[in-house]
C-alpha cells in the first residue's frame, strides 16, 4: 500500500505529476476539440437545413466519411497525411516547412471528427424548435445572424444537450487515440509511468479512476447548463 | 378596399382619405401546381380594420402572410406605408424579396400575432416583449422595459412579467403576444387566426384586448372565424371563395344583406 501511494504521489519518484500533466492535455485537446467541433457543427447543420445543393452535397460527404470511418484510421490519415500535405503545399510555396504542435494537430483532427456527429446533434435540435418561433422572429424583421444568436441557439440547446454531452464525453475518451501519434496525453502518460515502475495495474487502475472522475465532473456541469437552458421549459416529473 | 383584378375602386375609398398603410394589388399565390391566390386586392388606410373571413383553403391565412413576405408572393403587389417590397426571381425561379433589408425594416413596422401564438419559450414574457424592441430597434433597454411592463399590465399580465410561457394559459400566451405586437409601436396589426387554438371559454379575453385596440383607431387586418367579433369591430369586411374575394363590403352589408350565394351559406354554416 506504502508503494502505492508512493508510485501516484505528484511528486518525483512519484509519477502521479505525469498523470496529471497528461490529464491537463486530454482535457485542453478535448476542450479544443469540442470547441471546433461545435463551430463545423452549427455551420454544418446550418448548412445542411438551409444551403443550396451543392453545400448540402458537400457536407453529406463529409458527415458520411467522417462517421463511416474508424477514428483511429481518421486519426493516422489526418496527422500524418495531413501534416505532411500542410509542409508540402508551404515547401511548393516556397515558405519553410513548419513543425506542427502535437496539440493544435491534436485538435484539429479530433475536432474534424467531433465536426460530422456534432453537425448531425444540431440539425435535430434545430429541427426540434417549434417553426413557430422562428417565424416570429422573422416576422419582427430580425436578421439572420440576429435570429441565429437572439432564438435558434437558445431555443435549440435543450434539444442538443444530450446529444452534446455525449460528445464532449466521447471528446475526453479519443484524446487516448492520439497516444498512437506519440501525443503526451493521459493514456501516454500511464503507460510510460507503468513500463518504467513494471505497476501495470496500478498505474492503469488510476488511469481509469482519472478518466472516471472527468466524467463525473463533468456531469455535474452539463447538468447545471441543461438546467439554465431548459429553464423555459416545465419539468417532466410534473407532467407524468 | 379590396378589388377583385381589374374591378373598379369601391365608394368605400372615396370615403377616406387618410393614409393608405397596406397596400395589395392583384397578388397571385402558388405552392407548386396548387393556386392559392389567384388576384387578390386589399387596401388598409389608417385606422381601418379590415376582417377577412372565408373557409378553409380559401387563402386568408396566405393572403395575410403574403404582407410580411412569410410567404413570398409569386407576383402581384404589395406596398406598405407607401413603399413597394422590391421581389426577384432567385436561382430556382421562385420570387423571393429582392432586398432583404428593406424586408426587414417593412416587417419590424408590423405587429404580427400567430394562431399559435409562437413566443419565444426560452424568454420569460417581459423579455419576448423587449426583444425587438432592444435587438431589431435599437431602443435602450431600460426605456424598452418600462414601455413592456406598460403594456403586459395593458392587457392584465402584469404580474406575470417573469414568468416563461410554458407556465401560462393559451389565452394568456395570446394577450402576451399582442403585447409583443405593441411593443414595436406598429403601423399595422397582423392577427393571423388570433383565437382559433383557444379553448371557448378563452377566447373572450384575448377578443377583449383586440376589440379595446380596434376602438382606439389601431390599423389592422384580421383573419378570423369569429364572425360576431368581425362584425363588432370592423371597418370592412372581406370575404374569400377559393383564393379570389368573392364579396366585400361594410360589416352591415357582408353580415346584414349578402349578395352571393357562397357568402349567404358561409355565414348560415359557420353562425
Amino acid at each position: 500500500m506504502a508503494r502505492i501511494i508512493e508510485l501516484l504521489s505528484p511528486t518525483p519518484p512519484g509519477w502521479g505529476g505525469t498523470l496529471l500533466v497528461g490529464l491537463l492535455h486530454s482535457v485542453e485537446i478535448a476542450a479544443g476539440a469540442f470547441g471546433l467541433g461545435l463551430v463545423i457543427g452549427i455551420c454544418g447543420a446550418y448548412g445542411k437545413l438551409y444551403g443550396g445543393p451543392v453545400v448540402r452535397d458537400l457536407l453529406a460527404v463529409y458527415t458520411t466519411i467522417v462517421r463511416a470511418v474508424p477514428e483511429l484510421v481518421l486519426i493516422l490519415l489526418l496527422y500524418y497525411a495531413g501534416t505532411d500535405l500542410i509542409n508540402q503545399l508551404l515547401t511548393a510555396m516556397g515558405y519553410q516547412r513548419i513543425d506542427i504542435s502535437g496539440l493544435v494537430a491534436g485538435i484539429a483532427v479530433l475536432g474534424f471528427v467531433q465536426g460530422a456527429y456534432s453537425t448531425e446533434v444540431m440539425r435535430g435540435a434545430i429541427l426540434a424548435i417549434p417553426q413557430g418561433q422562428i417565424e416570429a422572429a422573422r416576422a419582427y424583421g430580425m436578421s439572420p445572424g440576429l435570429l441565429l444568436r437572439r432564438i435558434t441557439l437558445p431555443a435549440m440547446l435543450p434539444f442538443a444537450i444530450p446529444g452534446l454531452a455525449n460528445l464532449w464525453l466521447i471528446a475526453t475518451k479519443d484524446t487516448a487515440l492520439l497516444a498512437v501519434v506519440g501525443f503526451f496525453e493521459l493514456t501516454l502518460a500511464t503507460r510510460q509511468a507503468a513500463g518504467v515502475t513494471k505497476a501495470y495495474l496500478t498505474f492503469f487502475l488510476a488511469a481509469g479512476v482519472i478518466y472516471l472522475l472527468l466524467t463525473l465532473v463533468s456531469n455535474l456541469i452539463i447538468g447545471r447548463i441543461e438546467l439554465r437552458a431548459r429553464r423555459g421549459m416545465p419539468s417532466l416529473k410534473e407532467a407524468r | 378596399m379590396i378589388a377583385q383584378g381589374t374591378a373598379p375602386a369601391l365608394k368605400y375609398t372615396a370615403q377616406n382619405d387618410a393614409a393608405e398603410a397596406i397596400h395589395v394589388e392583384n397578388l397571385h399565390k402558388r405552392f407548386g401546381e396548387l393556386h392559392v391566390l389567384k388576384g387578390v386586392s386589399l387596401s388598409a388606410r389608417d385606422g381601418e380594420v379590415i376582417a377577412i373571413i372565408g373557409g378553409s383553403g380559401s387563402g386568408k391565412s396566405t393572403l395575410l402572410r403574403c404582407i410580411n413576405c412569410l410567404e413570398n408572393p409569386t407576383s402581384g403587389i404589395v406596398r406598405v406605408n407607401g413603399e413597394e417590397i422590391r421581389m426577384k426571381a432567385d436561382s430556382h425561379g421562385h420570387t423571393v424579396p429582392a432586398d432583404r433589408k428593406q424586408i426587414e425594416r417593412i416587417r419590424s413596422k408590423l405587429g404580427m400575432v400567430f394562431q399559435n401564438f409562437n413566443l419565444w419559450s426560452h424568454m420569460t414574457l417581459i423579455e419576448n416583449v423587449i426583444e425587438v424592441p432592444v435587438h431589431v430597434l435599437g431602443v435602450k433597454r431600460d426605456v424598452a422595459i418600462a414601455e413592456a411592463e406598460k403594456l403586459l399590465a395593458r392587457v392584465g399580465l402584469a404580474e406575470k412579467r417573469d414568468v416563461y410561457p410554458a407556465y401560462l394559459s393559451g389565452g394568456q400566451q395570446q394577450r402576451a403576444a399582442i403585447a409583443r405586437a405593441l411593443a414595436i409601436n406598429p403601423r399595422v396589426m397582423l392577427f393571423d387566426e388570433p383565437t382559433s387554438a383557444l379553448d371557448p371559454e378563452l377566447i373572450g379575453e384575448v377578443l377583449k384586448v383586440i376589440g379595446d385596440l380596434a376602438r382606439e383607431g389601431r390599423t389592422m387586418v384580421l383573419v378570423t372565424h369569429e364572425m360576431k367579433f368581425a362584425r363588432e369591430v370592423a371597418t370592412h369586411v372581406v370575404y374569400l371563395y377559393n383564393g379570389l374575394v368573392e364579396e366585400e363590403g361594410p360589416p352591415e352589408q357582408i353580415f346584414g344583406a349578402p349578395k352571393s350565394e357562397r357568402l349567404k351559406q358561409f355565414i348560415r354554416n359557420i353562425g
